[in-house]
Formats: C-alpha cells, structure tokens, sequence
C-alpha cells in the first residue's frame, strides 16, 4: 500500500513536469522546434530582452494583477468583516453569491463580462469599450472569492473579545481594525492576496474575451502567438518564469516555516487560557 | 466617599425574541466592590457589557455620575474590562499590550512609561515587560489583562468571569489579589461569575440574578444568612427548603410542630418557606430531637460529612463533624438563629429538597455552568 | 457578538462587495439570458438561439464523456498522491505541496504546446519509440490525448483538496479504528474515505468545470472529431460572432454544470451516508 501510492506520486511528479522540462531544454535549443534539440545556445534569451513587445506585454500583466489584487485585497476584506458580523440569511446570500464566480466556469465568466461590455457599449454609442478598464474589473471580479475566501476562516478563528478589548481601550471601531483585527486576519490577507495575485498574472480564458487590442496581457498574446508557429523565445520567457516562481516559492516555504513555529505558540497559547 | 456612580433604570434587553433582561433596577457605589451572581444565561454577562458599552439595551437607561450615558460608546466611557479569556493582543508584548490604551491616548512616552511601570508593580509582573503574552501563565496573563485596564485610571473596572480559565489552586490566589489590588486603587470593581464562593468572598455587595432578573442585593453576610426567596437560598450555598406557616411574629411552624424563630413581619397564618441550612442543624440522640430521621446516605466530604436524613418522607441534607452510619436513628435539635423565614415566590418548591440527592450534585453543577453565551 | 453595538454597523462594510458583485456578476448572467432568448438581428424574444444548440447536442455529450474521464482518472490517480504526500514527514509535506501548485502557476498554453512536441507523429515519445525499433503510435489528434491533456492541466486542482482533506483527519480516529479491529484495507474504506469524502466533492468540481468548459485543449491535442463546448462558444464571439447562440450555450453549458455538480454532492453523501452505517 506505502509502496504503491509512493510510485504513483513519483510518476506523477514526473508526468507535471516532463513539458516544463521539455520546454526549457527548447529555450537552450538552436531549433524552432519543440521536439527537436539542435544546439545549445542562449539567443533564445538573449532575443526575449531585445523584444520590447514581450516586457510591454510582461508590463501589462504586471499592471493589471498589482491593481487587481490591491483593490481586491482591500474590498475583499472589508466585505469579509462585514459578512462575518452579518447573521442568517444575509451571511448566507452574500457567501452563495461569492460562490457563483467560483463554480462557474471561466468561459462562462469571460462571456457574461463580454456580453455586458458589449451591452454597455452600445447604451454608450461607443464601438468597443473593451481595453484595461474592462479587464481590470473583470480581474477584480474574480480575485475577490479567493480574497472573501482565505480572509473569512481567519475572523471566525480570531478571539472576539480582542475588538471588544480594543473599544474598550480607547480606540474606535476604525483604529481597533488598524490596529488589533488586522493583525490577526493578516495571514489570510496576504494569503488571499498571493492567490489573487497568481491567478490574475496567469488568467488567460477571462482576459481574452474581455480585452481588446488596445492592451493585451501576455497569457492572451501567447494564445495569438501559439496559432500561428511559435517564436522559440517564449520558450526562454517560460523557463526564466519558471525559476522566479520557483524562487518566489522556496522562499514562501521558508517563510511559512517560520510562521509555521508562531502557529504552534499561539496553539499553545489558546490551550492555556482555555479559548475553545 | 461613598456616593452612587452607576445606575441602571428598568434596563430591559432582548435579542431575537428572548428577553435576556427583564426591567432591571441597579444602584452602583463608587470604592465598591459590586459581584453580579448567577447561573449561566442569568443575564449578568449582558448587564455588564451593556455597562461596558458592548450592547445596547433594548430599553432602560445607564447612568454615569448621574448622566445617562447609552448613546456613548465603549471607547468614551472611564469604564475599563477585563475580559474573559483575558483577550490580550498577541501581537503585543506585555509591555504593549498594558500600554496600548494610553498610547490611543496619545500620552507623552515618559508617562505611559511611568504608568506602565507603576501598575507592572500593582500587578506583581516586574520583569516581564518584554515577554510575549503566550508565553505567560494564565495567572501571569490574567494579571495583564488586569494592569492594561487599570492603567487608564478608569472609574470602573468591569470583571467578566475572569478567573473562569484558571485552575482552583491559581483560582484562590488571584482572588486575594484582585481584592489587594481592588483595596489598593479604590475604585469601583464589577464583577461578573457564576461561582458563589468567589462572589462571597471578594465582594462587598452581591448582586444575585436569574432568569434576567435581580433575585437580590446584600452584603454577602445578608445574602448568606437572610436569603430573599427558595432561589437564592439554593444558590448560595446548600439549603433545605421545606413548606411552613407563620403563626405570629416568632413562631413558625412545620412538619407539625412549631418552632421558635427570630423572623417577623409577615401575615398571621401566611404560608411560607423555611430554609435550614445544612451545617445549622446539631444532631442528637433520638430521645432529645424535636425532629427525629433515619439516616439514608452519607459520604465523607473532608471537613465533614454529608449526611441524608429521611423525616417522614422528606430528606434534608445535614452536614456534620460527627459519623452516623447508615440506617441508624437521629434526633435533630434547631435554634431560632438556624431557622430562616421567606416569603413564598415564584421558586418555591423547586429546591431545597435532597430526595433525589446524589454525592455527585457538585460536578454536576459544575458541568452545567458552561460558559455564557 | 453578533448583537453587539458596533457589528450592526460593521455590516455594512460588504456592501461595497455586494454592489460590486451585483455588478460585475449578477447582471452580466442575467444579460446572458437576455442574449440567450433574443434575436441577433431584430432583438425580439426567441427560443431559437435554445433550440439551435439541439445541432450541437453530440458536441455537448462529447464535452461531458470526455471531461467525466478524465476526472475520474484525476481521482483515481491523485488520490493516492494525496495520500502518500499526507504520510510524510510535515516539511516533505509543504514542499511536495508547493512542487503541485508550481505547474498550476506557469502558463498552461506553453505547456499544452510541450504535449504537443511529446506525442507529435515525430515528437518526442515516438522519436523514443522508433529508436527502440517499434512503429511510431498515433499519439495525438484523438480523445485520449485531449483526456491526456485535461488530466495533465487540472490534476493538481484535485490532488491539494484531497491531500487537505486527508491530512486534516485525526490521527486518533486512525488508531481508534485500528484499536477497533479494522485492519488496514477497513480502516481506509470505514474511515478514511469517508472522511476525505469533502475533498473528494471539491476535487471533483474543481477538474470536472474548468474541463468541461476548456477550449484550448481541444484545438491543439484533438482533431475535428474531438471539438468540445468550450471551442464553439469560443468560435462564436471570436469567429462565427453570433453572441445570441453563444450565450445560449454558455447558459446551458452553466445549467449542465450545476447538474452535474448537484448530482454528485447527492450521490457523495447518500454513499458517505451507507458507508457510515
């Protein structure tokens, strides 16, 4: 039983891997073709940074997932406090409506947003509305679940005397969020805000029916670039992209390790003074 | 000088159709020491946080100094809390946490040093400032919780179960302290429990509550000796309740015989409860009793032992120094000062009878009073 | 505290959110009903946009077939991933963790387009396979390498629910059922199943919708015989550009999810419910 699920999970470790694998050596390769390994080389990259339509498209990711995210981050969370001081049915509304962009497929999202543009366009009289307005609500639209979704467990968690205990201390209701509740939510914020953040950079299926060729992200430009024969430097994008997530990740590890050990102090604590 | 602080007129409170408080009167002294008693669900918890500012009654006024003061919220009220399960900031040292409301104060660094100082001192945790709040005991934790209200000079401190968490031992301990530290400041302490024994020893006056309800208001000794009703007699302490009539001022008779007794006042002839407590009763030899029982249970309780006695049907619960094994025949003997006279009310009958008496009435009891809401 | 002074008026600090999702969610799927019942040209009601879908009904089963495989081996395959990740040791655990969510983070376009090089009637595996002396296999262009494909792409969107659903399960529960007399292969069916069975609901949603609906996948790894639902609504705003049937499809498509995701819930809990008796 221990023998087998291990060898399931390293062909499957394998299996995740082998087309990033593929995909890198490609970047070194001299060829244009993904199968065949000629000789190694590092034009590949030296081309992506000679490409200024790339970093314009990098740029325009960049842009549009720090908004997203930030606005997200910031509506998310006060929705998530207001929700979790909401009782019954209001709560209940409010959650199965977080739900729907969750559950429903991100064609389906990308449609109803498309379809809404184009209604509001043509109330407007303007031709195409479409463009980085429109995709950043679209992308603000689906970063607040993950948002409302990491934040929410964290207030449920959080003692709910420690705002009482901050009212009573002198703060108003503002700065005791300031200064108590948004230090025991944080984990979650950041959390929410690093989900937000990912899915929002790598979006491709809702950014491609909701912008318009005025500025376009790189996951849609890669869709029009993968129609037609690909340029092998998008095989050295995707490796340097893999090594920085990968960075960004060990150091995320390290990082949760460490707050790991602060988790169990504050375990420790609560067992002591006996909350739950 | 002694001089009223807070009042609470015909506070009424309810939340989804329950009444958690039903036309509550309540005068508060400045310097007391005021403990509000009762089971859990007895509406204490909600008249301290309506006192507190957490809650707006539904009905009634709270006044300060003579001021009503419901549309001020928590954070302008000179009242101050110590929480249940304390709730210190985690991430907050000690020194922080003690400091923080004089820092929303904006007080100058040299003051709030000098104060955080001075109440570590009151508190006993010099040396502590630096240490994080979850590596404190709950003894230490609880002695923040108490410095960081306290050192915003508040008028009233408002105590919710807050030895609830600690083990019997630390229990004891920190009673003595709060009452030091009680004594040392000289301001008004609120006190919320469901624990009699902490509410008779700490508190200068006792407020006894149930079912949103004030039952009554003494002294401990008065609420002790001279409970109002069967409710409080049960409450405070261990009762035998039994059905009497009172013939005339002094005399009081039940189980057919009549009694001497120091109670007056009430109707001729009005039906009434007689509460005997457990540890009043001298038993005798059969011959010598005015009441004579047989013996159904005893269990050793320490200090002493709890003894069942069926009179004719009803069983009281006497506690004594002295064995009388099970089945042999006593004879009680009962002074005036052991017999105490109550109106009849609303509880009467539903307590005070130990036929159904199990050694076990303790933890049950105390399994009962989870926590409040 | 829910009656406290201060949450009534914390309340309304969702109300931007509701606005906001009442914007950007609840109206666009109402105006996809709109297009859905209206006519292209002259804008009046019309089911015809609902009855034309009828032409694409095997486009739709294939779409369900397909995407129904290929959750099916997701869960039997990550099921035991998710398994053994939960036995080891808690920094192997968090590691192997970011190791699955890492793929998730890359572009699933290039990566789709590495299968391509792999299973290509000259790509890499068949490359392997002539070297080895045997006749190259066709690989790609037919269901299985779109199976292949979903499998690939939404695999960690099963394994994380699952491994988070087992991992949560009280050791002690384990050992009580072992104290009990369940031996290994019990104790996984009497206990641990049924508990994962949460994990399993969400992993099951979280591949069956994004499969079901993908469009990619199915251009590059498939043929024409293997078009899916995603591609024609796809083709009818990027192409064909008729939004009516679009949105036809799209809300169909939306109702056959939540079907199909109410059945399972029903069909998981009644067996949860035979395996806790």
């Amino acid at each position: 039983m221990r023998k087998f699920t291990r060898i399931v999970t390293v062909i499957v470790f394998i299996f995740l891997y082998i087309p990033i694998i593929v995909l890198a050596v490609a970047s070194f390769s001299s060829g244009a073709d993904l199968a065949v390994f000629k000789t190694f080389t590092f034009d590949r990259y030296a081309e992506l940074f000679r490409d200024s339509t790339l970093l314009v498209l990098l740029r325009n990711s960049a842009i549009i997932a720090i908004l997203s995210t930030a606005i997200a981050t910031i509506l998310g969370t006060a929705a998530a406090v207001g929700i979790h001081y909401s009782g019954g049915r209001i709560r209940k509304l409010i959650l199965s409506m977080t739900n729907i962009p969750m559950t429903n497929p991100d064609i389906v999202t990308g449609v109803s947003l498309a379809l809404m543009f184009a209604f509001t366009g043509t109330i407007l009289r303007l031709n195409s509305i479409l463009g980085f307005w429109t995709l950043l609500i679209a992308h603000i639209t689906f970063n607040l679940p993950y948002v409302i979704l990491n934040v929410m467990p964290r207030l449920s968690q959080m003692n709910p005397y420690l705002t009482d205990a901050a009212l009573d201390l002198g703060c108003t209701p503002l700065q005791s969020f300031f200064k108590v509740t948004i230090h025991e939510i944080m984990p979650g914020i950041i959390a929410g805000a690093l989900m937000s953040f990912t899915m929002s950079l790598d979006d491709f299926v809702i950014s491609y029916f909701v912008t318009g060729s005025g500025f376009v992200t790189l996951p849609v430009e890669i869709y029009n670039y993968t129609k037609k024969p690909i340029h092998p430097k998008l095989y050295a994008l995707f490796t340097l992209l893999f090594v920085v997530i990968l960075l960004l990740m060990i150091i995320m590890n390290l990082l949760q390790g460490r707050d790991k050990k602060s988790k169990t102090r504050t375990v420790v604590q609560s067992g002591i003074i006996g909350q739950q | 000088m002694n001089h009223e602080l807070i009042r609470l007129e015909n506070l009424t409170m309810e939340f989804e159709g329950t009444r958690i408080l039903d036309n509550l009167n309540l005068t508060i002294e400045n310097g007391k020491f005021l403990t509000l008693l009762g089971p859990s669900g007895c509406g204490k918890t909600t008249t301290l946080r309506i006192i507190g500012g957490f809650l707006t009654p539904s009905s009634g006024t709270v006044l300060f100094d003579g001021k009503p003061i419901n549309d001020i919220p928590a954070y302008k009220r000179q009242i101050n809390t110590v929480f249940q399960n304390y709730a210190l900031f985690p991430h907050l040292d000690v020194y922080d946490n003690i400091a923080f409301g004089l820092r929303i104060s904006r007080l100058k660094e040299d003051e709030i040093d000098r104060r955080v100082t001075e109440m570590l001192r009151v508190v006993s945790l010099k040396g502590f400032e630096n240490r994080s709040v979850a590596s404190l005991s709950g003894g230490q934790q609880q002695r923040v919780a108490i410095a960081r209200a306290l050192v915003n000079r508040p008028k009233v401190l408002l105590l919710d179960e807050p030895l609830g968490a600690l083990d019997l031992r630390l229990r004891k301990d920190m009673q003595n302290e709060l009452k030091r530290i009680q004594q040392e400041i000289g301001i008004t302490f609120i006190y919320v429990t469901h624990d009699q024994e902490e509410a008779l020893s700490m508190s200068d006056t006792v407020v006894v509550m149930d079912s949103g309800r004030i039952q009554q208001v003494g002294t401990p000794e008065d609420i002790y000796n001279e409970p109002a009703n069967a409710y409080v007699a049960d409450f405070i302490g261990e009762s035998n309740i039994l059905d009497g009539t009172m013939l005339e001022d002094y005399k009081i008779r039940f189980f057919g015989r009549t009694f001497d007794c120091l109670d007056k006042g009430f109707t001729p002839n009005e039906p009434v409860d007689v509460v005997i407590r457990p540890e009043d009763v001298d038993i005798v030899d059969p011959s010598e009793g005015r009441l004579c029982g047989t013996v159904t249970n005893v269990t050793f309780k320490g200090v002493h032992y709890d003894t069942i006695v069926n009179f004719s049907g009803f069983k009281w619960l006497i506690q004594t120094t002295d064995f009388h094994p099970e089945g042999s025949r006593i004879g009680i003997r009962l002074n005036p000062d052991d017999i105490h006279v109550m109106h009849k009310s609303e509880y009467s009958g539903m307590f005070g009878d130990y036929s159904s008496y199990s050694a076990e009435y303790d933890e049950i009891a105390v399994a009962e009073e989870s926590e409040e809401e | 505290m829910k009656n406290s002074t201060f949450s009534r008026k914390r309340r309304w600090l969702s109300a931007p959110y509701v606005i906001w999702m009442l914007l950007f969610t609840i109206i666009p799927l109402c105006i996809v009903i709109y297009y859905a019942f209206t006519d292209s040209v002259t804008g009046a009601f019309t089911l015809s946009n609902i009855g034309g879908i009828l032409d694409y009904a095997t486009i739709f089963l294939r779409s369900i077939w397909l995407s129904v495989a290929a959750t099916l081996i997701c869960l039997v395959v990550g099921y035991p991933v998710a398994y053994a990740i939960s036995q080891m040791k808690p920094n192997m655990q968090r590691l192997l963790q970011l190791l699955i969510m890492l793929p998730m983070c890359m572009s699933f376009l290039l990566r789709t387009l590495a299968w391509v090089a792999l299973l290509e009637d000259t790509g890499i595996l068949n490359n392997v396979i002539t070297a080895l002396g045997l006749s190259p296999l066709p690989l790609i262009r037919n269901s299985g390498a779109v199976i292949l494909g979903m499998v690939y792409n939404y695999l960690p969107y099963m394994i994380l629910p699952l491994y988070s659903a087992i991992s949560k399960i009280n050791p002690r529960l384990i050992e009580a059922a072992e104290d009990l007399g369940c031996n290994k292969t019990r104790t996984f069916t009497k206990v641990i199943l049924p508990l994962s069975i949460p994990g399993i609901l969400s992993g099951i949603t979280m591949v069956f919708v994004p499969a079901v609906s993908t469009f990619y996948i199915s251009q590059k790894l498939g043929s024409p015989g293997t078009v899916m639902v995603g591609d024609i609504i796809e083709s009818q705003f990027k192409g064909a550009y008729n939004p009516n049937l679009g949105a036809a499809m799209s809300l169909i498509l939306m109702i056959l999810i939540f079907l199909c995701i109410g059945v399972t819930n029903k069909v998981t809990a009644n067996d949860s419910e035979e395996v806790a008796n």
